[in-house]
């Protein structure tokens, strides 16, 4: 690891001030930039802690559902989001190993990304809102592929809002080595139809199952995606997943979630 | 009764209160004064010469002390194989230099071909990355698949080895017509190929290593995470730097585990040595984890087709193989021994099988050298045998208990000899097996099996019998066989004038519990507390010639030289009871911790005559020395052979093809126990590893020879969720008839025997799950590949 300064602002206005300095970075839990750091995969000058302002942490029902500060860790929200949003309380809560949930933040792992993350998958099926320090976007415009998002330099989430479904599920199938998903679905039921997305499969990132959504929002049944199938164009094929069976998993997995929807 | 001391006793691991408690000192936690820090500078390619490393670009860098290349150790020695085999044709192995440091061509990625030394770690990691920028390798093809490696001779990992091929080696190359022909003739013939895939030893603590020079004496101190402290002393003096062996001094402190990586001497000991006796200052070297996965030596990496004659009933006749073995970049220690006289020498099982007949090519790639690990070649003998007899099973229609009991050599049949070349000396196969069925309760399987169908998962049975040898032995038959080391070990008894008693034992202790056993065997033996007794090891300056520890052979071996000495502690304790109590020394009885004139109540207890013997006041000065220290060095007269059967029971997913190893039964022969709980804590270990291999380690390379796997994101290791509570026993025991414990080691008979049991039970799900075309998938049974396999 190189040096680097480090900073912790208690207000997003000074954060805003802070991460416009050259070489500024944000850094919210560290479990993503602090191991390419010490790998030298990155150097960033000014570290900007976005953990010590109030606004941003915290679990509470609010106008639109569920509002989750961006740094708010992952046992935070397992912990007290699971009376309102059950579904999601059980995604945070299995992600990664308790160190994992006691540092990672939920607006970390939605601004990184990452194709394998858990969050993203939530963020989509539940037609999330993601706000940052300058506006509101909404899930579908946020996410634009692997490791991209809506996000412009210098701006970073501040909240993330969760419309509540009336059920929902997430079914996680772990990538043996690193436990993140391999490939895992969220499936949310709403009055006004179901949202299903798919998290570790695609080459672009999460994305929704519209032909399921169409499926299941006509019937709510791991059934009434039998005859379906999901096309392995595009997926992700690596070591521990062909493209071919991690369009299986997309399939079997969002019939476990409907199964599992509570 | 259990009993609470002494042999047998479950006692608790006295080393655990310091590991477990954060006190434990390993090399990396020593810090000497004035030390400076090296870096490693490692190929990021596979394969490539290397024209010119710049080092003036670092040289004036901040803290930066000295620089090192291959240039600076090209007049020094290699590091060598220690086996010579030799070829069918009686051509001897290729045996290339094995160079401190690269030189003139880097032959895998992690070749370390410089280091940097400077003030700080830091300082020597921003150096080294700029060296790494200042050094310009013309890149080569990479050489990464063996078969490809063997038939191609353009392109070579060393230069003077046209065919990539160490050697190709018969086992027994006289018995290759007869099996020829018992094949031919056999009216039956199961053929599987099959991958025992690499895996990385990943042992928790890191290899690390100082340097020490003493410009006074010209003496040096290497502290270094070593399974075997004198066998790298004198690898090092003799072979690589020329150094005197009375002039090093080897020191293994506490070691966080092994699994045979640590047997061996690697270049960055030599390094950190030749550092410090340039730089007047220690040197030390710890490796990143990184650093581990990409030159640690790897383990198993054969590729093998495997043949089995056998009648309808499922009697084995012949045993037929053909087996390409990775031994990577370079040749490591054990490398050439591992794949034969380790693998070649066990492929009859535990069976009465009339002709078996082994051919081993060792190939050189480019990738990290292959060596002994954790069961070392048994674990690939025994996954080709017990796959096989699975297959057999199956084609013919025939249950593989019963196959499995026919073919099973009786008791009566000990001494057995195979047609490989060893000599059994005892066991009892049937009652391990018998023993696993009824813990197992293989009767109860179908109502399990349903249960397991009620709730959407295919259930399975696996079953494997295996035999392994331990305590590789004796020195004569080891030599003829091309061994460079003799294999004997040795121990010293120092009785205090106390009383107390120091053990220096030539084994090693890495997590195996040494420090308990051993203490327990001495209480036994003298009637003495445990706690009186401390063991010394791992130093070279305190401990007599050893050879450490491997191949589950300490207890073995060096516990029976501990054994020879304390036997003579009590041959002179008798004598000079016999000068205090005045009585002939035929007359004097031992026991309970007394010397007794046999027949009366005449007698002095261990203490008073240790006391004696160094203040020998009444003493019989004229015919014995004073004191009371014996030494022992003890040549097993052969290898020990443990054997057991393991059943496992598997679940399979049929949605994603993932494997849940749900039930696990263990019946072991180990001969006679010393301490129940750590051999139940050793096949704990072992069938982790074992279940680790067979569902979830991949270590690979791509095309190019990057390592795809070289850090927890992609090694998957197993952790307590991926393994089962195990069911274990060793009540089958059938002490070993040569050495005076009658014990035969178990360090490594978990990850023998159960890769095959995993993978049987995985094949049995399938088939009964409908899924009749799959025959044979190769380790890890990963979800992708259980999927995969169903779906093809």
């Amino acid at each position: 690891m190189h040096n680097f300064e480090f900073v912790k602002p208690a207000t997003i206005a000074d954060a805003v001030a802070a991460l416009a300095a050259e070489g500024a970075q944000p850094l919210s839990g560290g479990q993503t930039l602090l191991p390419t750091m010490k790998q030298r995969l990155a150097a960033p000058e000014v570290l900007v802690s976005l953990t010590g302002i109030a606004e941003m942490q915290g679990v509470c029902m609010g106008e639109g559902g569920l509002h989750i500060g961006a740094a708010t860790p992952h046992a935070v929200v397992a912990a007290e989001a699971a009376a309102h949003y059950p579904a999601l309380a059980a995604l945070a809560g299995g992600i990664g190993d308790p160190a994992v949930r006691n540092r990672g933040t939920i607006g970390g792992s939605v601004a990184n990304n990452d194709p394998a993350a858990c969050y993203p998958a939530a963020v989509l099926a539940s037609g999330a809102t993601v706000v940052t320090n300058t506006r509101r976007i909404a899930a579908e415009d946020y996410f634009q592929g692997m490791f991209t998002t809506a996000l412009e330099e210098g701006e970073f989430i501040t909240q993330v809002i969760f419309p509540i479904p009336q059920r929902g599920a997430y079914v996680k199938f772990n990538q043996p080595a690193s436990r993140f998903a391999l490939t895992a679905v969220f499936v949310a039921q709403f009055a006004d139809g179901v949202r299903v997305a798919a998290t570790g499969a695609s080459n672009n990132g999460v994305f929704r199952w519209e032909e399921a959504e169409e499926a299941l929002s006509a019937e709510f049944s791991a059934g009434a995606i039998a005859g379906l199938t999901v096309s392995s164009d595009d997926m992700i094929s690596d070591l521990h997943g062909s493209a071919a069976y991690r369009a299986n998993l997309v399939k079997v997995l969002t019939g476990r979630a409907v199964t599992a929807a509570r | 009764m259990p009993k609470d001391t002494g042999i047998g006793a479950s006692t608790k691991r006295r080393e655990d209160v310091r590991f477990l408690t954060g006190r434990g000192v390993y090399t990396d936690d020593l810090s000497l004064f004035g030390q400076a820090h090296a870096v490693m500078v490692r190929s990021t390619v596979a394969h490539g010469r290397i024209v010119s490393i710049d080092t003036s670009a670092v040289e004036s860098m901040p803290g930066v002390l000295a620089v090192f290349t291959g240039e600076d150790f090209k007049d020094v020695g290699g590091n060598p194989a220690g086996w010579l085999i030799n070829s069918r044709d009686g051509t001897p192995m290729r045996e290339p230099k094995r160079p401190v440091l690269a030189h003139g061509k880097v032959r895998h990625v992690g070749d370390a071909y410089a280091a940097v030394i400077a003030e700080s770690y830091a300082q020597a990691k921003d150096a080294a990355q700029v060296l790494s920028d200042a050094t310009v390798i013309e890149e080569l093809p990479a050489i990464v698949d063996m078969k490809a490696a063997a038939a191609d001779a353009s392109n070579r990992v060393h230069d003077e080895i046209p065919d990539n091929i160490c050697f190709d080696w018969g086992w027994i190359e006289d018995n290759r017509a007869a099996v020829d022909a018992a094949m031919k003739a056999a009216p039956h013939v199961i053929t599987l190929e099959l991958t025992n895939n690499r895996l990385v030893p990943n042992a928790m603590e890191p290899r690390a290593s100082i340097g020490e020079y003493f410009p006074g004496t010209g003496d040096y101190k290497l502290t270094t995470t070593s399974q075997n402290p004198h066998l790298t002393r004198l690898l090092i003096c003799a072979f690589v730097m020329g150094i005197p062996e009375n002039k090093l001094q080897v020191v293994a402190p506490d070691v966080g585990g092994g699994f045979g990586s640590k047997i061996y001497h690697y270049g960055e000991e030599a390094l950190v040595l030749a550092a410090a006796k340039r730089l007047g200052r220690p040197v030390r070297w710890t490796a990143e984890r990184t650093e581990s996965f990409l030159s640690d030596a790897h383990g198993r990496d054969h590729v093998t087709k495997i043949e089995l004659g056998c009648t309808a009933q499922g009697d084995i006749l012949a045993i037929r193989t053909e087996t390409y073995a990775n031994v990577g970049a370079y040749l490591s220690n054990f490398s050439t021994a591992t794949p034969t006289f380790l693998h070649g020498t066990l492929m009859a099982g535990p069976y009465k099988v009339p002709h078996v007949y082994v051919n081993v090519k060792t190939v050189f790639t480019n990738t990290a050298p292959v060596d002994a690990y954790r069961g070392a070649g048994r674990p690939e003998a025994t996954y080709s045998i017990e796959r096989v007899v699975d297959k057999m099973c199956r084609e013919l229609g025939l249950d593989p208990f019963e196959v499995r009991r026919r073919n099973l050599l009786t008791p009566d049949q000990f001494p057995y000899t195979t047609p490989v070349g060893l000599v059994y000396d005892t066991g009892n196969y049937q009652a391990t097996l018998d023993k696993a069925v009824e813990l197992a309760d293989v009767a109860g399987f179908e109502a399990r099996r349903a249960e397991s169908a009620a709730r959407g998962k295919l259930r399975g049975m696996g079953l494997s019998t295996w035999i392994e040898a331990c305590g590789i032995a004796p020195s004569h038959l080891v030599g003829v066989l091309g061994a460079r080391v003799g294999l004997y070990d040795a121990a010293t008894v120092r009785v205090n004038a106390t009383g107390t008693i120091s053990v220096m034992t030539g084994a090693h202790s890495h997590g195996q519990g040494h420090e308990t056993v051993f203490p327990q065997i001495v209480a036994e033996k003298l009637g003495i507390d445990a706690s009186s007794v401390e063991i010394v090891h791992g130093d070279t300056a305190k401990i007599p010639f050893g050879m450490g520890s491997y191949g589950s052979r300490s207890l073995a071996v060096a516990g029976s030289a501990m054994d020879r000495a304390i036997d003579k502690i009590i041959a002179k304790g008798k004598k000079i009871a016999a000068h205090m109590l005045e009585a002939a020394e035929g007359d004097i009885t031992f026991a309970d911790g007394k010397f007794s004139v046999a027949g009366t109540d005449k007698a002095k207890t261990f203490g008073e005559i240790a006391f004696s013997a160094y203040v020998p006041h009444n003493y019989p000065l004229e015919t014995l020395e004073p004191g009371l220290e014996e030494t022992a060095f003890y040549d097993p007269a052969n290898f020990t052979y443990p054997a057991g059967a393991y059943i496992c029971e598997v679940e399979v997913d049929e949605g994603t093809g993932k494997v849940d190893v749900v039930a696990f039964t263990c019946a072991d022969d180990f001969g006679n126990v010393m301490n129940p709980m750590i051999v139940e804590g050793q096949v704990h270990g072992g069938v982790g590893q074992g279940i680790g291999q067979a569902v979830l380690e991949s270590t690979t390379y791509d095309d190019t020879g990057q390592l795809l796997t070289g850090s927890y994101m992609d090694y998957a290791m197993p952790r307590a969720d991926d393994v089962p509570f195990y069911t274990v026993d060793h009540s089958c025991s059938t002490p070993c008839t040569h050495n005076p414990l009658g014990v035969k080691g178990c360090g490594e008979a978990g990850a023998i025997g159960s890769p095959p049991a995993v993978v049987n039970a995985v094949i049995d799900a399938l088939q009964r799950g409908g899924h009749t075309h799959v025959k044979h998938i190769d380790m890890p049974v990963s979800p992708n590949r259980v999927w995969q396999a169903m779906n093809a």
